[in-house]
């Protein structure tokens, strides 16, 4: 399902000097419906860079990143736009939404983007929440006002309301109590268990144990940081 | 899929001096995109040439028009170009003083644009302007008020009610959220996004504002000098810009 092959990248500072940081390269790995892979290293090493470019947030220099039969790296815009509305979930580690919208809609967003309708989009936003122990009273408030840990659940229950084929998780455990964190492990059991393939970073390592099928140590790919 | 609006070349100069230059892309139906850039970068310039405002000096844009389908809007008629711009198009402009007519009724605002396209009853338009200024969140006892009486915020979203209540296809607008209170830019970019996703407009933002790409752009184009330096999807661009310039506007500004 997911597939990177020889997948490279650098930044280059315009206005510090030109400085070019190689931050990954060679990276080539799959990930297979219904598996579940965890991205290792240390802080650092390239983790979160290597998710955004599976995401086509941040460009990729050279090599393939296939979703599907679509390869990320030689995208327009518009088919990006369509992978991720349709194929292709980001559970990120921070909530980032427009000020105001209810959190109800706010979680019903991504169902609403594909022509579900509102009912149908509210209904399963309801269930979500209310699994993740978000009160009741919250859902028509702004999630911008929320603690941390709420608005991390808010952001999770977002990414799982549509059954993405493909998921990518960014730390979707941490600052969760016991209670909240079993939840969300089970979650991810449960888009396993459709056959949805998973990236995850966990530094929870009880969580990654788990649900991860097999880990790969992004270090071994960033230059200097390897041996 | 067809694009609704393929801009090619497209180039103006004041003289000496450049507006814009080479600027070409694709807007498919459904896409938002942005135009950001400092100041006097052309982005403004750019945005009057699609929308038949300026004449550019060379290149061309093509529309997929509702009746005819695409359509060279440069070289076409002053009467057509017109007719485009009350049905297919609508305009934003950055002072809703531009856009409205300070001396008529709210109701008369909106109301103008439907009689434009043909509506005759006085009922009906009357009905549909109230509708729509409970849209915009405009209360429905305003209608008779002249927007002199309103607050700025009040006759940005006058304005865009004016611009919408003819269900057009493809909405330019320049700097929408510009000289606005924040909290009052915050509900009109909901209400803008709402209005996008419900109807399923295209847009073409113009702003140097990039909290406000982020939040109703899918793609990005900076600007500099006339030129364009970047493009690309909105997020992609704000977070790994590419160019020297771009990684310069980002990193300006200034964390909240």
């Amino acid at each position: 399902m997911i597939e990177l092959n020889d997948v490279s990248k650098t930044f280059t500072l315009h206005n510090q000097g030109s400085t070019v940081i190689e931050v990954i390269s060679g990276v080539s790995f799959s990930v297979a419906p219904g598996e579940c892979v965890a991205l290792t290293g240390a802080s650092g090493a390239g983790k979160s860079t290597l998710m955004r470019m599976i995401y086509g947030n941040y460009l990729t220099q050279s090599g393939s990143i296939r979703i599907g039969d679509v390869d990320i790296v030689q995208s327009e815009p518009r088919e990006v736009i369509a992978l991720r509305r349709e194929v292709l979930g980001y559970v990120s580690q921070f909530l980032r939404v427009v000020p105001r919208v209810p959190t109800l809609d706010v979680v019903a967003d991504p169902l609403r983007a594909l022509d579900v309708s509102a009912q149908e989009a509210q209904a399963r936003a309801q269930s979500l929440l209310t699994l993740l122990n978000i009160p009741e009273r919250l859902w028509s408030l702004s999630p911008t006002t929320f603690s941390g840990g709420e608005q991390q659940r808010v952001n999770i229950a977002r990414g799982f309301a549509h059954e993405y084929p493909a998921m990518l998780l960014d730390e979707p455990t941490a600052s969760l109590d016991a209670t909240n964190r079993e939840v969300v492990l089970s979650l991810i059991e449960e888009s396993k268990a459709r056959g949805a393939a998973i990236i995850g970073i966990f530094h929870d390592e009880g969580a990654r144990d788990r649900v991860c099928d097999h880990e790969i140590d992004v270090s071994a790919f960033t230059p200097g940081m390897a041996a | 899929m067809r694009p609704l609006l393929s801009v090619q070349g497209v180039t103006k100069h004041y003289g000496a001096h450049i507006g814009c230059a080479d600027v070409s892309f694709d807007l498919y139906p459904g896409e938002v995109m942005g135009i950001v850039g400092e100041s006097g970068s052309g982005k403004s310039t750019l945005l009057n040439c699609m929308a038949g405002h300026l004449a550019p000096d060379a290149g061309q844009v093509v529309f997929d028009t509702r009746a005819e389908g695409p359509k060279h809007t440069v070289t076409m008629s002053e009467p057509e170009r017109r007719m485009l711009s009350r049905t297919d198009w609508a305009f934003v402009h950055q002072h809703a003083r531009d856009g409205l007519r300070m001396g008529v009724s709210a109701g008369g605002n909106v109301g103008e644009r439907l009689m434009a396209v043909g509506a005759r009853h006085y009922g009906n338009i009357r009905d549909k302007a109230t509708d729509w200024l409970e849209r915009v969140e405009i209360d429905a006892a305003r209608v008779d008020d002249r927007p002199t009486t309103f607050s700025g915020g009040m006759q940005q979203r006058l304005q865009i009610a004016r611009n919408l209540v003819t269900g057009p296809r493809l909405v330019f607008m320049d700097e929408p959220t510009g000289g606005l209170d924040v909290s009052v830019q915050a509900r009109l970019l909901d209400l803008l996004r709402g209005l996008v996703r419900d109807m399923g407009l295209s847009a073409i933002i113009v702003t140097h504002d990039l909290a406000v790409v982020r939040l109703l752009a899918d793609r990005l184009m900076v600007m500099k000098s006339g030129r364009v330096v970047e493009a690309g999807l909105t997020d992609q661009v704000l977070d790994d810009p590419q160019h020297a310039y771009s990684q310069l506007l980002v990193s300006s500004v200034l964390q909240v």
